[in-house]
């Protein structure tokens, strides 16, 4: 792997440490409001500066990461795990059955992401739960096409044919050979769905549909300060800047495990 | 062929009506009417309110008299803008929306195209390398972001272009821009990978041979062949510029309708979400039969399955 993606893994695993350990680690509480340090730009005191009700930004970040974090690894585990043994399923068992399903696929995957989870959530209501449920719902559709494609590839391969052979039931085919010759696409498209999932989930709240208060994730944040720009721009700029920093870390970071993974690049 | 586009388009009638019924199901799902206020209306008044709009009836009936009205084109009324038909507040957003979005088409087809057949062509330059650069901070720059950037740097610290609202055409750089950046990103890298594909074939070779001049090749074989890919993702290249639109709109205060959505979604004005979210759909099953159509057009050898 390339130093930028390792670098990149670092930071991504500093940064999810940071939001596990954020209670001990932050300055000061993250809803602690001091109304002497109102709008404070940023300063050796607060080095992000203070919002509207002198709450700490920096703080207030960490914990955002805690929000923006969890919705994108959950998210992307439990799309991983629908997509997996839907994609499984439908290219196993292959003929009609295959049809239908992928057909299925076909109806989530022809409306854009953004308009179903919105959809969702209106009926899910605005919690953590409910974004992150509308974000599962949506994101295992890719998940379960590049699976499927991935066991009709290996279905057809000698080896399953020998195991047939020695007499394997299904189970046993699906689970123990083909399933984990996928672990190389699977580690590397958790990845990239995290990304989408952090990046859907703070559009989301940055338009202001996402999580409502008193949750705070990035994209709360960066929508807190989104109105008064033209005053205080510290307000917006720092959220946004470490959602772009952690989008790109998880890029490269994918990139770097695709290359990895890639059977024909390893020389 | 003729059969072939009017089979296309009656195929989009049942994802039309799935859409439909989903979102009529979604509205009647949840919690929560659109009347419920903190204080709450006298019971003769909400029964007033409930009959005028048919939420009185069953659920069954609430829904044939929906699917009737959309057969008629009528959306109903919105709950939130009192005495507006969804309709007309559809008729008065759309044609901004439609604006924002043929000029973000416009942007990232030509940049997108100009600069990946540029990269492709003199691959291993600085412009190739400029290109992918490009490229790549294009796909993971979120759009939201972008615009974040854009309106700081050209409204708020060089006050050069104004930072909201629809009156003129210095009001749509930047919003077309930020709508444009990811997908121009996108077809560029595809366009890339097609020109030098297709600069490695055989007939290029034979046309270089033949003694034609490099512009004419590159014009008339190479652009021609390596546009394919791109034809290919404009079905889902509008469905990103149509989310796209929620959120530039929003940040750039464009009185479009992805903003109206946005608030309806917000103020739980069923009919208007009900009416935007099948505007969406019949732009999104428009896009993908007219790729299909498209399709036959540039490549010969697509069979059309009548």
């Amino acid at each position: 792997m390339s130093k930028l993606s390792i670098f990149s893994g670092i930071f991504l695993i500093f940064v999810s440490l940071s939001a596990i350990f954020a209670p001990w680690i932050v300055p000061y509480p993250y809803d602690l409001q001091n109304p002497g340090e109102l709008l404070q730009s940023p300063s050796i005191k607060h080095i992000m500066g203070t919002d509207r009700l002198g709450r700490d930004l920096f703080s207030r970040i960490l914990y955002g990461a805690r929000m923006s974090i969890s919705v994108g690894m959950f998210t992307a585990f439990a799309a991983l795990i629908i997509g997996t043994i839907y994609g499984a399923v439908s290219g196993y068992i292959g003929g009609r059955i295959d049809n239908i399903m992928m057909r299925i696929i076909d109806v989530v995957y022809s409306l854009p992401d953004l308009l179903l989870i919105i959809l969702i959530t209106i009926m899910a209501g605005r919690g953590w739960i409910s974004i992150f449920l509308a974000l599962s719902l949506v994101s295992w559709v890719t998940i379960a096409r590049l699976i499927r494609g991935e066991v009709l590839r290996l279905k057809e391969m000698h080896f399953i044919e020998s195991v047939k052979a020695l007499g394997a039931n299904h189970d046993r085919i699906l689970f123990i050979h083909i399933l984990p010759n996928t672990l190389g696409i699977l580690v590397v498209t958790l990845t990239f769905r995290c990304a989408a999932a952090i990046l859907a989930e703070s559009t989301l709240s940055f338009i202001g549909l996402g999580l409502a208060p008193p949750f705070a994730s990035w994209g709360t944040l960066a929508n807190d300060g989104w109105g008064t720009i033209k005053f205080y721009p510290h307000l917006t700029v720092f959220p946004a800047v470490t959602i772009l920093i952690t989008m790109l870390c998880f890029n490269f970071l994918g990139d770097g495990l695709r290359d990895a993974f890639d059977p024909h690049k390893r020389i | 062929m003729l059969l072939f586009i009017f089979k296309r388009f009656l195929w989009g009638i049942p994802v039309l009506l799935t859409v439909a019924t989903l979102t009529f199901a979604i509205m009647h799902i949840v919690p929560g009417g659109p009347f419920d206020r903190e204080k709450k209306l006298p019971p003769e008044i909400k029964a007033n309110v409930e009959a005028k709009y048919h939420l009185d009836k069953p659920v069954h009936k609430q829904y044939f008299l929906y699917i009737y009205g959309l057969i008629k084109g009528d959306l109903g009324p919105s709950y939130k803008y009192l005495g507006r038909d969804v309709r007309d507040i559809i008729k008065d957003t759309f044609p901004v929306s439609i604006q924002l979005g043929v000029l973000a088409l416009f942007i990232s087809i030509i940049i997108g195209i100009g600069t990946g057949v540029i990269a492709g062509i003199k691959s291993d330059t600085i412009w190739d390398r400029l290109t992918i650069l490009f490229a790549t901070t294009g796909i993971s720059l979120p759009n939201f972001i972008l615009g974040i950037i854009l309106s700081l740097l050209f409204s708020h610290f060089y006050k050069v272009l104004p930072p909201a609202l629809w009156e003129g055409w210095r009001y749509m750089i930047l919003p077309s821009i930020t709508l444009g950046f990811a997908p121009a990103a996108y077809i560029a890298r595809l366009t890339r990978s097609g020109v030098i594909d297709v600069m490695n074939k055989d007939y290029i070779r034979t046309a270089r041979a033949k003694g034609l001049k490099y512009r004419s090749i590159v014009l008339k074989h190479v652009l021609k062949n390596s546009i394919m890919p791109v034809v290919t993702i404009l079905a889902p290249l509008t469905a990103a510029l149509v989310t796209g639109s929620f959120i530039v709109e929003y940040i750039f205060s464009i009185p479009g309708m992805g903003r109206f959505f946005v608030t309806a979604v917000t103020n739980r004005d069923y009919p208007l979400i009900m009416g935007v979210t099948l505007i969406y759909t019949v732009i999104i099953v428009l896009a993908n039969i007219a790729v299909d159509i498209l399709y036959t057009f540039l490549d010969p050898r697509v069979k059309i399955d009548t």
